[in-house]
């Protein structure tokens, strides 16, 4: 009787603190749980991003545990949504690691949020893979720090290359006003020379803008062999209806910030021809047989579309990569985040969704060229071409 | 020479779009003396209407376009029954905060309704672009500018001859003389909150076939329409059509023969210079304070 008693002014204790907002977090029991944090910008500006990052999340946890789980303990996911906002992502980290006490952190979504949180997870010492695509997340390498997207580096190689094989020597490029812009920019300028390629006209759109020939007329003007538009939906998608209109006659490309079938539909008949790197997601039912991306490609959208019903993209595939390096590095550990570490910078050849991953004290991002294809947009659908 | 004529078209389009904008802060400003930061969000109601009338419930471009601008010009009377004639003491800086909170009301409004992605309308008639010594001028643009020319001759004429138009520029001089002499001053009000959000909703379905439409989109086009404004002189027809037109060549030209980095940057450098040199704008009047 008086333990019940005493249980039950636990219990409405434990619901007044819940009430008054303390416990925002039900607090299970440590031992037989394995937890890992994830903040995404599940709300917000970058919810593209986040909200698949975040199911994704949650949908490996529910596969590993349904097989058993790791070393025989559930995986616990700890979601929180930074709404793409530095300061957040930040309070966020160090409740993770100071409250809720996970052994690695996956996420967050954008670069400046997660430049924001690797000081503290390097000072914490947790292994953390960041689900951004900024090249300064893991270059130059941080100890514990590690990211499951591909960098624009390899976006530009590829379409650069492709170039190369295809004698194209001059370019104008159009990159959207903003970090993913900027970085696209750089990326390009600086690459083009070691391909044979001269970058004949540079200019810029604001991410808002909702007319662009201008720009376009400009870059017509020092008669590139192509354009290069580096931008996120929908300034490209304006920038494709544009050129078409005034009859530009100058083959186009794109970044993969509009490799989803979002772009196509916003873009109609305009998007025809135009030719971009996109992750292997795209195309998956294209890759040929014995492509090892392949299988692993399908299984991931079928158990995406099978939970969702829909809005299946790589940028779940983040998360997706993360858990499963995770999942890969965590057995045997105990828990011990430095172990943990080391076998993260020790996996190699994981077959993950955005490509294979071969990590090393050197690499972090652990991603190569296979993590891109070109394709053509043809008939509203892609294609690949090489 | 090509060149020059792409910029020109270019910039006469997006300032046509700035100048419909434009009318509308000037119409509530020239009955209300209030400047509605809302005035964006209506241009975002009437464009996503508009995708929605006209894609979505499948009626025809003459009945959507009409539709989604009354709906758009409702909601704008609504808000202001709702939020601003409700206010006890009303200041101005009262209710310019007001419409902030309302603009952000709004656009989550929108985000809920319509969620975040962007939507995409065909363009208004199918044929193409018109060439023009090597430009080539968009058939949307001939609809933007043919809407533009319409509403102003028609905002002049619903000023100057009729008795309704001059009941609400009369409110706008004077309020209290014009109640004494029998104008209803809250009617007056409500139209023009109505026509204000109903030419918010103009420009928002005459520019959707060329930009795409999303709920975000209202802010940076209600700034640039309330510079264009400004520039032309607050409470002025004609001046917001000169100031929209004036603003859109300047950016066109600015990236032309400038830098497409430094485009916002040299329209806003171009609206302090005008302000400094003449403060209630080019076609304003000398004070501010009218008679």
């Amino acid at each position: 009787m008086q333990e019940a008693g005493s249980k039950t002014i636990v219990a409405g204790l434990l619901l007044a603190l819940l009430a008054l907002g303390l416990v925002l977090v039900p607090v299970a029991a440590a031992e037989d749980t394995i937890k890992i944090g994830g903040i995404f910008a599940v709300t917000g500006r970058a919810s593209f991003l986040g909200d698949p990052e975040k199911k994704s999340m949650e949908l490996f946890a529910e596969m590993v545990n349904a097989a058993g789980g790791i070393d025989g303990m559930k995986v616990e996911t700890v979601i929180y949504d930074t709404e793409a906002d530095p300061t957040k992502a930040v309070s966020f980290a160090n409740r993770l690691i100071n409250q809720d006490k996970v052994v690695a952190i996956v996420g967050p979504s954008t670069t400046p949020t997660s430049m924001a949180v690797i000081p503290i997870v390097e000072k914490a010492k947790i292994p953390f893979i960041s689900c951004a695509a900024g090249n300064k997340i893991t270059n130059p390498v941080k100890p514990y720090v590690f990211k499951t997207a591909q960098s624009d580096v390899l976006a530009v190689k590829s379409i650069y290359v492709y170039m190369e094989k295809h004698g194209i020597k001059k370019v104008g490029i159009l990159c959207v006003d903003n970090g993913f812009g900027q970085s696209g920019r750089e990326q390009l300028k600086e690459q083009a020379s070691a391909h044979g390629i001269t970058v004949v006209a540079d200019e810029t759109f604001g991410a808002k803008d909702t007319d662009m020939v201008s720009q376009l007329t400009k870059i017509r003007g020092a008669k590139p062999d192509a354009i290069i538009c580096w931008g996120t939906n929908p300034g490209p998608a304006i920038v494709a209806k544009n050129a078409q209109v005034m009859k530009i006659g100058i083959p186009l490309y794109m970044s993969h910030g509009v490799a989803s079938p979002k772009f196509i539909e916003l873009a109609g008949d305009a998007a025809e021809g135009i030719i971009l790197p996109a992750g292997p997601i795209a195309v998956a039912d294209l890759l040929p047989e014995g492509n090892p991306q392949k299988p692993v490609l399908l299984d991931y959208i079928k158990r995406f579309n099978e939970k969702y019903g829909s809005g299946v993209s790589g940028f779940g595939g983040y998360a997706w990569d993360g858990m499963k390096i995770l999942d890969r590095a965590i057995p045997g550990t105990g828990q011990d985040k430095k172990k943990i570490r080391d076998n993260i910078e020790n996996i190699k050849g994981l077959v993950g969704v955005s490509g294979t991953f071969n990590f090393s004290p050197e690499e972090h991002n652990g991603l190569g060229d296979d993590s891109f294809v070109m394709v053509r947009i043809q008939n509203g659908t892609w294609a690949l071409v090489d | 020479m090509q060149e020059f004529l792409q910029y020109l078209f270019s910039g006469i389009t997006n300032g046509a779009i700035y100048a419909v904008i434009a009318l509308g802060f000037s119409t509530l400003y020239s009955a209300t003396d209030l400047i509605n930061f809302a005035q964006g969000e209506f241009v975002m109601l009437g464009a996503l209407l508009l995708m929605t009338l006209w894609t979505q419930v499948s009626m025809p471009l003459w009945a959507a376009f009409p539709l989604a601008v009354l709906l758009v010009a409702a909601v704008g009377m609504v808000f202001d029954r709702v939020a601003i004639k409700t206010v006890k003491k009303p200041s101005p800086i009262l209710l310019v905060l007001i419409t902030v909170g309302a603009s952000i009301l709004f656009r989550g409004g929108a985000m809920l309704l319509w969620g975040k992605h962007s939507y995409s309308v065909p363009a208004f008639s199918s044929i193409s672009a018109v060439e023009i010594g090597g430009a080539y001028l968009f058939p949307q643009s001939l609809w933007i500018l043919g809407v533009v020319l319409v509403l102003v001759a028609g905002l002049n004429l619903f000023y100057h001859r009729t008795l309704t138009g001059k009941a609400m520029q009369a409110v706008a001089i004077n309020k209290q003389a014009a109640e004494l002499l029998g104008v209803a001053s809250r009617k007056m009000t409500l139209l023009a909150w109505g026509l204000a959000a109903g030419l918010g909703a103009v420009a928002g379905v005459i520019i959707s076939p060329i930009t795409m439409s999303a709920y975000d989109m209202g802010t940076m086009l209600g700034l640039k329409g309330f510079c264009a404004a400004m520039l032309g002189g607050l409470g002025n027809f004609w001046g917001a059509v000169v100031g929209g037109v004036l603003l859109g060549l300047t950016e066109a030209m600015g990236v032309g023969y400038v830098s497409s980095s430094l485009k916002d940057a040299i329209a806003f450098l171009l609206l302090l210079l005008i302000l400094y040199a003449k403060p209630t704008g080019i076609l304003g009047k000398a004070s501010s304070h009218r008679f």
